[in-house]
């Protein structure tokens, strides 16, 4: 039986976290693995996907797949799952990706366990360890379909880098249009920016930066260390910083590898979606603020004067 | 237009998380229930496109007599009458089978909910009702206007939105700022009292996972302290000893 992954990709460019989902496939060692690309990719592109550890890519290219279709997408999935004899669907959790899952799971009769942490353990029957609770707990599931769909968390596996190149493969499902019902009539994307559930370091910003004039500190620190920028739920209510760059209980739920955050008190709220970090950073002036306790390190002071001086300190240090 | 509104009923977001029976009960001793936050956010929309266009709204939930007040509530701040399937949910495929054979019967226009509960995150109940009824579902959506049998939604991405167009019947799966919260006023609690919820028995259906256990992360170790003049000091640290970076 084969795995199959889906991969997405962000401006013609595979998504760090879809490559993270490869590599999680080919850790699981059952072969081959299978990525599958809907849309417009260079070949080029896609075989890279080997090295991550797909033995081969499914490419539907037609131009219809160019936007993410959510019925659609899930028409093809299941027509892949069918013709590839997958028992398995890896994919990094996403927006799109998410809300193709589900539907796929009831077109492909599959179990699906969202938001899996680690591999799954196969010794008796198949289970996984998902996040809940916004990441405030764990549980182990058992999957119990033939078929199963696993969306990931992003850091549920290292990356894989020294696999082979894969081979490409055209793939031509049906396109029912019955499944185009939805037009996206316009796209809103914040061009070369780090995409933040990508993001290995995200830097963070608060109440505490006194207004988006002052978001320069944010975006100097986030340069310096290759990282992307989000907000605390205020911060966007105020309209100082676009919904999609906030993190809390009802925002993104990001679990990077450093999380940085400047001039955030720390409600509970907040840290619903910041605490699967690995590494958090708190800089804030007042001593008693709550994200302290939730903090691998901590700086109490002025944002103003201490973050200038670490964006300073990173630049030198590299 | 008649709109459904599915909601979930869970611990209040400043929760403590705790379980008992070895690890394979959740630990429910003080803690308060509320319409999940996002689930909140569909009512309130719900609320306004029936004040701007005239809807009548069902508030429906998939659980145990426990709920009953969280539905009130949902009853308090404006939905017009409740449908509660008396049956606890397994997982999501098992809710969502419950939502789709009501969906069924009654044949709504809109059918919201939140983008995920706030307990189990998973956030695959929309996709599943929609693929049930074989109709559009779309999530998350920040941005809900409905013209003419058509829905205009703003739908969130990875570093943006994009604007999407649906003709009506369609499932959304919402979250802010689709709505600002609505809080219930002394008319709405003491009306909500005399609106009809319906208990209704589940149909057949079929759960497809099962929960062994539930775990607690690790307690955290304690802060490392810095001072404000020793930024160097917190690179190395990130380098040498959390290698971050």
């Amino acid at each position: 039986m084969s795995i199959l992954v889906f991969v997405e990709g962000d401006q013609g460019k595979i998504k760090n976290s879809s490559r993270e989902a490869v590599s999680y496939a080919a850790a699981m060692e059952q072969s081959p693995v299978v990525a599958l690309a809907l849309g417009s990719f260079q070949a080029t592109e896609l075989e890279t996907l080997g090295t991550n550890g797909a033995d081969k890519v499914l490419h539907a290219s037609s131009a219809q797949l160019d936007q993410g279709i959510i019925q659609a997408y899930a028409s093809v999935w299941a027509q892949a799952l069918e013709q590839s004899d997958a028992d398995t669907l890896v994919l990094a959790k996403s927006a799109l990706g998410d809300a193709v899952a589900a539907r796929v799971s009831v077109l492909s009769n599959a179990s699906i366990g969202s938001n899996v942490v680690e591999l799954p353990d196969t010794s008796d029957g198949f289970k996984v360890k998902r996040s809940i609770y916004s990441g405030k707990a764990f549980a182990h599931m058992k999957l119990n379909s033939d078929r199963r769909i696993l969306t990931l968390n992003k850091n549920a596996i290292e990356l894989k880098t020294d696999g082979e190149s894969a081979q490409v493969e055209q793939f031509n499902p049906e396109l029912n249009q019955q499944d185009f019902k939805v037009t996206i009539t316009s796209t809103d994307r914040a061009t070369g920016e780090i995409l933040l559930p990508e993001a290995d370091i995200v830097v963070s910003g608060g109440r505490g930066l006194k207004g988006p004039e002052n978001w320069h500190l944010i975006e100097d620190l986030a340069l310096a260390l290759g990282a992307a920028t989000s907000c605390s739920k205020p911060v966007s209510d105020m309209e100082w910083r676009p919904h999609h760059e906030h993190v809390g209980q009802t925002g993104l739920k990001v679990s990077p590898s450093l999380y940085i955050a400047i001039g955030i008190s720390g409600a509970i709220q907040h840290l619903a979606g910041v605490n699967s970090s690995k590494v958090i950073v708190v800089i804030n002036k007042d001593p008693e603020a709550p994200f302290f306790k939730a903090a691998d390190y901590g700086i109490v002071g002025d944002a103003f004067e201490v973050v200038p001086k670490l964006t300073a300190a990173i630049n030198s240090s590299k | 237009m008649k709109i459904l509104v599915c909601i979930t009923h869970v611990p209040d977001t400043t929760s403590r998380i705790a379980f008992t029976d070895d690890h394979t009960k959740f630990d429910s001793n003080g803690v308060q229930y509320i319409i999940g936050p996002y689930d909140d956010y569909a009512l309130a929309r719900a609320v306004e496109l029936k004040e701007e266009l005239g809807a009548s709204i069902t508030a429906l939930h998939v659980g145990g007599p426990e709920a009953d007040p969280t539905i009130r509530k949902a009853l308090a701040i404006g939905a017009d009458n409740a449908i509660r399937v008396n049956v606890q949910g397994e997982d999501s495929y098992h809710v969502a089978q419950q939502i789709a054979a009501v969906a069924k019967e009654h044949e709504y226009d809109l059918i919201l909910m939140g983008r995920e509960s706030i307990d189990f995150n998973g956030g695959q109940v929309h996709g599943m009702v929609g693929a049930l009824l074989n109709i559009p579902s779309i999530s998350p959506v920040m941005k809900l206007i409905i013209e003419d049998g058509v829905a205009h939604m703003a739908r969130e991405i990875e570093g943006g939105k994009e604007l999407v167009e649906v003709p009506l019947p369609l499932v959304a799966g919402c979250q802010e700022p689709i709505a600002e919260w609505k809080i219930p006023n002394m008319r709405g609690i003491m009306s909500a009292r005399s609106k009809p919820l319906e208990i209704v028995a589940p149909i057949d259906s079929e759960s497809r996972t099962s929960t062994l256990k539930f775990q607690l992360p690790p307690a955290k170790g304690s802060v490392k302290m810095i001072g404000a003049d020793q930024v160097e000091e917190l690179v190395t640290l990130l380098k040498n000893e959390a290698k971050v970076l």
